[in-house]
Formats: structure tokens, C-alpha cells, sequence
């Protein structure tokens, strides 16, 4: 450890964890590559799991606020349409080639969507209570009303004709690729940097807000700061899964970024567990993949899931995975402890 | 000032120039005065201790002079500089810490961060250092984590680091709301019935343990306490509240004797 | 000027709504500090229940209200039971209570829209409507008994709160649940009375809602029940005369905003409001400030 302090360098023992989730996260991702490209998995099947890596961006990014910084947000779905839309527009009018318009879309939906997070969260998170809730719900549903009204943003009509990410002409499975390829990667980067920041000094001061706000504030934790950055950092990511939906589905309806889309990335939140990004990934892909085995409960599916959520919040709070995270290390450590510990046991007897 | 009467100054400053100040503090609420003309000087390693029955006005001074409330009036210096209209986070970063009446610990995270969130406020590293994992991060965070296990250890928790904080004994939350408050390099400590619910063999402990910190980080305390006999064995200096006033102050032989003051305890509750 | 005049009573008829249903969020709020977010739900429980009774049942109007009422204040104590009192109970944190609340808000909603379907319900004529000549103005009898019903009400509920025991305990519980249930007050009891007062109350702005606007839908309370809370928010949440002001200002907000010809923003309106008392008073107007205790 003294060696480290001077040099700061990884510890090796870190070193060797992400090098083998690096190895893991390049062998899926060259798989499903593989598996689109030579048309085992179809267009269908693709554009949903285009669906569930958007929906894992806005679950952890979620997370982030409702799980570690323990406030409700009940308009993600807003911030990305915020996103949604301003990237849109971008690709649509800006003029540049498909291929360099859309990675800037990308973060100007990011950052546009980040702006209106501070303008809802500055007068909300000054305050100590639900108000982020209310105010959050009010802001997805105003978003909305605006965004109809508007002209250029083609109002009830919605928003037609955004370019698709590879210059026309391109052939659907190298489109399918390079949708998965964006996607796949940017809710690696997404979870990547919202699992770093949680582990860091600026995280750990998000966590003790959620634990105790007096005390936090206490222990020199400047809590407005730390609850507006996480806020923001959230919104970023939701204006970023927007984008990525504005040019996967390739129109916009107003009316999709709803009140019910913004409860559903929150029940998934919930099931995955407050506070768990491995669970929030868990959750998300079961809860894309699964109305596509319900299709014929459409009508209900947000009464169940709405009983759903009351039912988990009564019995089961922590949901799937409660605080905790699932990871390789952790589960052959487990699985060592118990071998060692039954070792121990039969040297005893 | 002239340069002679500068270095007076700064002679002084090593020996007993009050750490903490608080000149006619009072508070209002709703047209009840909470706390009224509360005066006292705290110095450089002194324990001093804030008594007086139930509902006198102690926890309110604490909250005074930590930002929770801001004073109606008076004047609250630390180490000379008007500390009044700041932020509770602020002045803990000044030099103020505290611990609670009813233990505030961030229950659900492990004893040892629960000590380094408090010293995030003297940490440097950017948030984008730590997304990144920057060569800043890594070094102090090693560095943090040795610093704060050597708190713990001073407390006798360094075996506990990794359980939840809502997990330990009572006695060692108590014990871990102090190595936190101490975790903020704080010049002043404020102890909020350090001793309650403690047994007469953890209280004796204790009463070490505060000695022990005093010498060891150089910190001045102010301490509230129901339990007369650590009162009177710890304290250099007591100031007595009743009713948001105080009726007397002294060492504690003179408190002890004070007429005012065994009127109040025996007459006042 | 008759015109505006006119904007200002319509104003004050749709903010009587408003405060009756910002009455439930501030009661609610005062004693469990829950922002229930299925009360706005609880609106559009009421005129489904005003049409079943009017047009389906095809009973009179008095026992159609009381039907709503009663419905609505026995809804709102099953949900209070149901989904909030174990996590009240256990002093669950707050953002587990706020899941809930808004779980049981969807659970209305598509409840409804799955027994009434999603297309609006036309309820007509629940209020007898004809014009009366007010000086020069000519105002709408809805407008009127809205307006009457509403201030009828909230001088009986200021009766119920400062003169009766079960007003009593509501206060002594909003003031300190700890310390009134040592006084001997049951705070389930108090809790289970002021979710059926507050359920009660939507109800009759139910009723009157549909008699302002006759088309009810299982969405109608979300919007309504946002805008209620934001009156609360604006009157100082958890006290009842706040609510009744609240609501009126919100009331005469939207109305001139619709006059000044931009009834398209009149919600974006009506949120900037809410931002605003955030930022400037967010205790409200007639809000205690009270703090934390630490």
C-alpha cells in the first residue's frame, strides 16, 4: 500500500478484476456481433436489444438518484426526451455527414438535457424532502404539453424523418450492427462511469445524503452540490438514452415520453434493487424481454406492473439485489470462503 | 498594527487564545427565546463541559453554533473569525465537528466510510479523476484508507471497518460518531451526550478515550452530559444552562457548590 | 372589464376545486409528511362514481354525491390500510412510502381504464345550469353553487378541525405524532379519519368538476391532482387555510392565463409557479417553518 501511495497506480489486485470484465465485455459483444451479422438473431430481435440497452442507460442512470442519492424522480422519461429530441434535430438540420452529426448529437443530448436538469434541480434539491418528486413529475409532464405545441418539434404530429446512423444507401444489417455497436457501448460507458463515481469521494458523499442528510451536511458534506451533481449526471445520461431512441426508432411521438415510461424505468429500478447497478441491469433486460412473451396482456400490463410495485415496496423494499452487487470476484470469494470453511470443518472433526 | 504589537499577538495566540467564541448568543422561536445571552470561551484543548436540566437549551447551542440555526443575535468566532451565516458544512470544514444526541451514523454503509466521508472535504481528487481512475485517486484513497483505519484503531474498531455501521453494539456507534466527527480534522469537537446509555464501566472508558483524543489531535471540547460524576471528572470548566440562560459558570467545584445551580436541578424538573 | 371580471369568477369557481382537492394533500401531508400521490386519483374515483350513480343507476343528484363521498372516503381508508400503514409503521424511508403512493395512483388509473375503457365518459347537466344576472355580469349557476359548495365546506371542515375531538387529535398528531399518541390519541384512528376526511373532500370537487366539465376519463385526476398539489405547496403544505388560498391563486392563475389567450402554457404556468415558491418561500405562505429536529 505504501508503494501505491506514491505511485498511484492500480492495485493488482483490481488490475486483474478488470481485465477479466473487459476480456467478458469484448467476447459478448463480438458474440452478438457475430450472431447479428450472420442473421441467426433478426432485425426484430436486434432493434429489441437495441430496446434493452437504452432501458439499462436510463435504469442505472436512474439508480443513481433514486437508489444511491435517495430521491424519487418520477420524469426520467422527460430527460430523454429532452434528448431525444435535441438530438433529432441536430442530425436532422445541422448538415454534417450522418456519421459525424450523430456522435455529437449524442452528447448535446446529453448536455442539453443536463442544462434543464439543473434548472428542475437547483430549486428542488436546496430543499430537504420530496419536492424532486413532485417537481420531476410536474417536468415530464409539462415537457410534454410543450413539446406538442411547439412547431419545430412537430407537434402532435410528431417528429418524422431522422436520418438513420449510417449514410443512406447502407444495408439493414450494417445498420443493425452499428446500432449495436453504439448502444452495447455506450451503456458499457454508462455503467462503467456511474459504478466509478459511486466508489469515489464524490459517491460516497451522494450515499451518506441518502443515509442521513443532517449528518452528512455535518461531516462537511456541501449536500446541495453532491445532490444537484448527481441529479444532473442522471438527467446527462437520460437526454443520452434518448438520443440513441430518437435514431433507433427513426420518429418521435410526444406522447411516448409519459408519465407510465417514466414509472416503468423506475419499477425497474425498484425490482433490480435501490441501489444496486447490477441489479438495475438485471432488472432492465428482464423487463424488456419479458412483454415480448405477454403480448397479449398489453391492456394490463401497467396494472401489473403497477401492483407489482406496491407489492415489492410492502414485502420486499430491497428488491433483487437489495445494495448489493453481483460480481465475479465476490461470488468465487463466497464460493472459496465456503471451501475453505468445509475444509476447516472436516479437519476439525 | 505595529510589528512589535503583532508578535505580542502571536505569543499570546501559543498560549490561551480561545479556540471558540460565543458573545450574547440567542435564538427566537416564535417569540419564545430559546437561548438568550449564552456566553463562553473555549480554549485550545480545554474540555468543557454544557450542563443544566432538560430542555435548558443545550442541543439548540450546538445547533447554533453549528449552522443548524442561525442566531437572533450574538457573535459566534472560531479562532478569531466571525463564523456566523455559514453553512453547517462550511463550518465543519472550518474546524467545528459534532456528534448527536440520537446517533446519526450512515447506517447502511461500513464503519470505515462512514469515517471517510467525513474527510471528503479535505480530499482532493476531481470527480473525473475518480471516474477515470487517475493516478490522484488511487493514491488518496490509499492514502485516506490508511488515515482513517488509524482513527478507527484509536476507537478499537479497526476489526469492525468493513461491517454496516447499523450492526455495531450501541457502544461502539457511539464510539464511531466520535472517530467520525474527528475524521473531519476538526479544532473543535461538540459531544452530544457522549455517555448516554452507557454503563458505568464503558462511561470510565470513555472518559479516557476523550482525554485520550483531546492530547492526541489537539482538539478543544465541548461536551453535553447528564451523568454528574463523568461531568465532574472530565471537564476543566462547566457552564450551566437553565431556561436558555446561563446561570453559572466555573470549574467544577464551583458549580458544584453553586446555590443557583442545585436550585435549578432540584427545583427545576 | 366584464370580461375580466368574468376571468376572475371562473378563476375562483375552477381554484374552489383546486383548494378542496389541495385540502386532502396538506391534511395527509401534516400528519404523515406523505405526499400521496393517488389522491389527484381519488378526483377521478369520484366522478366515476357520480356517473355510475347519475347515469348508469340513474339515481337523483343527492344521492349520487353521497354515494361519491362515501365511496371515495371508504377507497381512501383502504388504501391508507392497505398499502401505507405497515411502511408508517415501520418508519420505512420516505422514498419507499413515495414508490407506494405512486403505485397505487397507477393502480387506479389503469384499474379504471381496464372496467370504463380509456375513451372520455360524458356526464352532463349534473348541476342545474342557467345564467344569473350579477350587475352587469352574466355568471353561470355552476359557478356559483361551485363556488358556494366550496366555501360551505371549508368553514365546516375548520369547525371539524378546531372544534371537535377527532379535529383535536388530527392537530395534536400533525404537531407530534410521539407525543399524542402518549396523550392517549390513537394516531391509526387519526390517520384512517383524515384519509377519508381528504378522500371525502376530492369527491365533492368531483362532483363539481364534472359540473364545470362534463367528460371524465381514468387519466382526468393526474393532471388536476399535480396542479392541487401545487397549491398546497404554494399555501404552505400541511395548513388548511394555506390550501384554501392555494388553490384559489392557482385557480385565478390558470383562468387569466387562458384569458390572456395562452390557455396552451396554462400547466407550463402553473408548474413555473410551483418552481417559483420553491425558490423563494418554500414554506409556502402560510406555512410554519419548521426544521428538522437534530
Amino acid at each position: 500500500m505504501t508503494n501505491q501511495k506514491k505511485t498511484g497506480l492500480i492495485p493488482k489486485s483490481k488490475l486483474l478484476s478488470y481485465a477479466v470484465n473487459a476480456a467478458l465485455l469484448l467476447i459478448t459483444y463480438v458474440l452478438f456481433f457475430v450472431l447479428i451479422a450472420n442473421g441467426t438473431i433478426n432485425r426484430y430481435t436486434s432493434g429489441i436489444m437495441t430496446t434493452m440497452f437504452i432501458n439499462i442507460i436510463l435504469t442505472v442512470s436512474l439508480n443513481l438518484v433514486s437508489g444511491f442519492l435517495g430521491q424519487l424522480v418520477l420524469g426520467h422519461a422527460g430527460f430523454m426526451s429532452v434528448g431525444a429530441y435535441t438530438a433529432a434535430l441536430f442530425t436532422l438540420y445541422s448538415g454534417l455527414p450522418i456519421t459525424i452529426a450523430f456522435p455529437i448529437g449524442i452528447v448535446l443530448a446529453g448536455v442539453v438535457a443536463a442544462v434543464f436538469g439543473v434548472i428542475i434541480g437547483v430549486p428542488a434539491l436546496r430543499l430537504r424532502g420530496d419536492y424532486l418528486a413532485i417537481i420531476t413529475l410536474g417536468f415530464g409532464e409539462i415537457i410534454r404539453v410543450i413539446i406538442l405545441a411547439c412547431d419545430f418539434t412537430g407537434g402532435a404530429k410528431g417528429l418524422r424523418g431522422i436520418p438513420t446512423i449510417l449514410p443512406q444507401g447502407s444495408d439493414a444489417t450494417s445498420l443493425s450492427l452499428a446500432k449495436y455497436s453504439y448502444v452495447f457501448w455506450l451503456a458499457v460507458l454508462t455503467v462503467v462511469i456511474i459504478w466509478a463515481f459511486v466508489r469515489s469521494r464524490h459517491g460516497r458523499a451522494v450515499i451518506a445524503i441518502r443515509e442521513d442528510e443532517i449528518a452528512a451536511e455535518a461531516s462537511g458534506v456541501h449536500t446541495t452540490y453532491y445532490k444537484l451533481f448527481a441529479f444532473v449526471m442522471a438527467a446527462f445520461f437520460a437526454g443520452v438514452a434518448g438520443s440513441l431512441y430518437a435514431h433507433h426508432i427513426g420518429v418521435l411521438d410526444p406522447s411516448k415520453f409519459n408519465f407510465d415510461y417514466s414509472v416503468e424505468i423506475l419499477l425497474m429500478a425498484v425490482l433490480g434493487g435501490l441501489g444496486s447497478i447490477t441489479g438495475s441491469i438485471i432488472a432492465a433486460v428482464a423487463l424488456t424481454i419479458l412483454p415480448e412473451f405477454l403480448r397479449g396482456f398489453e391492456d394490463y400490463r401497467m396494472l401489473i406492473y403497477a401492483v407489482i410495485l406496491i407489492i415489492v415496496m410492502l414485502f420486499k423494499p430491497s428488491g433483487l439485489m437489495g445494495q448489493h452487487e453481483f460480481s465475479l470476484s465476490g461470488i468465487l470469494a463466497r464460493l472459496s470462503s465456503k471451501k475453505s470453511g468445509a475444509l476447516k470443518k472436516g479437519k476439525g472433526e | 498594527m505595529a510589528l512589535v504589537e503583532k508578535e505580542k499577538l502571536l505569543q499570546q495566540d501559543k498560549t490561551d487564545r480561545p479556540v471558540l467564541e460565543a458573545e450574547n448568543l440567542g435564538i427566537v422561536f416564535g417569540g419564545l427565546h430559546a437561548v438568550e445571552d449564552v456566553h463562553f470561551s473555549l480554549r485550545r484543548e480545554q474540555i468543557m463541559g454544557l450542563i443544566g436540566p432538560n430542555g435548558a437549551g443545550k442541543t439548540t447551542v450546538f445547533n447554533l453554533l453549528t449552522g443548524v440555526y442561525t442566531p437572533t443575535t450574538g457573535q459566534i468566532k472560531l479562532e478569531g473569525q466571525s463564523i456566523l451565516g455559514k453553512k453547517t458544512y462550511q463550518i465543519t470544514k472550518l474546524g467545528i465537528a459534532r456528534t448527536f444526541q440520537n446517533i446519526r451514523l450512515f447506517k447502511d454503509m461500513s464503519v470505515l466510510d462512514n469515517v471517510r466521508v467525513a474527510m471528503n472535504q479535505k480530499m482532493e481528487y476531481s470527480a473525473l479523476a475518480g471516474i477515470l481512475g487517475l493516478p490522484s485517486y488511487w493514491r488518496e484513497e490509499a492514502a485516506i484508507e490508511e488515515k482513517a483505519m488509524e482513527l478507527l484503531s484509536v476507537f478499537h474498531l479497526e476489526n469492525n471497518a468493513g461491517d454496516r455501521a447499523k450492526n455495531l453494539p450501541y457502544g461502539q456507534q457511539r464510539k464511531l460518531e466520535i472517530a467520525r466527527a474527528l475524521a473531519a480534522d476538526p479544532k473543535v469537537l461538540l459531544l452530544d451526550e457522549p455517555a448516554a446509555g452507557m454503563n458505568p464501566t464503558e462511561t470510565a472508558e470513555l472518559m479516557e478515550t476523550i482525554k485520550l483524543i483531546r492530547d492526541r489531535f489537539h482538539v478543544a471540547v465541548l461536551l453535553i452530559e447528564h451523568d454528574m460524576s463523568f461531568v465532574m471528572g472530565i471537564c476543566e470548566h462547566l457552564v450551566v444552562l437553565d431556561y436558555g440562560r446561563i446561570i453559572a459558570s466555573g470549574s467544577p467545584e464551583e458549580v458544584r457548590t453553586n446555590p443557583k445551580v442545585i436550585a435549578a436541578y432540584l427545583g427545576g424538573e | 372589464m366584464v370580461e375580466f371580471l368574468t376571468q376572475i369568477i371562473n378563476g375562483l369557481s375552477q381554484g374552489s376545486i383546486f383548494a378542496l382537492v389541495a385540502l386532502g394533500y396538506s391534511m395527509v401531508y401534516g400528519i404523515t409528511q406523505l405526499i400521496n400521490f393517488a389522491h389527484g386519483d381519488i378526483i377521478m374515483v369520484g366522478a366515476y362514481a357520480t356517473y355510475v350513480m347519475l347515469i348508469l343507476a340513474g339515481t337523483p343528484l343527492w344521492a349520487a354525491i353521497l354515494a361519491a363521498v362515501l365511496f371515495c372516503a371508504i377507497v381512501g381508508v383502504v388504501i391508507e390500510q392497505v398499502a401505507y400503514q405497515r411502511l408508517l409503521n415501520k418508519n420505512a424511508p420516505r422514498i419507499s412510502l413515495l414508490i407506494t403512493a405512486i403505485g397505487v395512483s397507477m393502480l387506479l388509473q389503469n384499474l379504471f381504464q381496464i372496467i370504463f375503457k380509456s375513451d372520455a365518459k360524458s356526464v352532463s347537466n349534473v348541476l342545474p345550469s342557467f345564467p344569473i344576472p350579477v350587475g352587469p355580469l352574466e355568471i353561470s349557476s355552476v359557478t356559483l353553487i361551485t363556488i358556494a359548495t366550496s366555501v360551505v365546506i371549508m368553514v365546516l371542515l375548520q369547525l371539524l378541525v378546531k372544534k371537535t375531538r377527532i379535529g383535536k387529535a388530527m392537530r395534536a398528531t400533525s404537531e407530534d405524532a410521539g407525543a399524542a399518541k402518549l396523550m392517549g390519541i390513537s394516531s391509526r384512528n387519526t390517520i384512517a379519519f383524515t384519509f377519508a376526511v381528504g378522500s371525502g373532500l376530492a369527491a365533492v370537487g368531483a362532483v363539481l368538476y364534472v359540473g364545470a366539465y362534463p367528460s371524465i376519463t381514468p387519466y382526468m385526476g393526474s393532471l388536476l391532482g399535480l396542479k392541487a398539489f401545487v397549491a398546497a405547496v404554494l399555501g404552505g403544505i400541511g395548513s388548511i387555510p394555506g390550501a384554501m388560498i392555494g388553490g384559489l391563486l392557482i385557480g385565478l392563475a390558470e383562468s387569466l392565463t387562458k384569458a390572456a389567450g395562452w390557455s396552451q402554457i396554462t400547466d407550463a404556468v402553473v408548474f413555473g409557479i410551483l418552481i417559483l415558491v420553491l425558490l423563494l418561500k418554500p414554506t409556502g405562505l402560510l406555512g410554519r417553518n419548521v426544521k428538522e429536529k437534530v
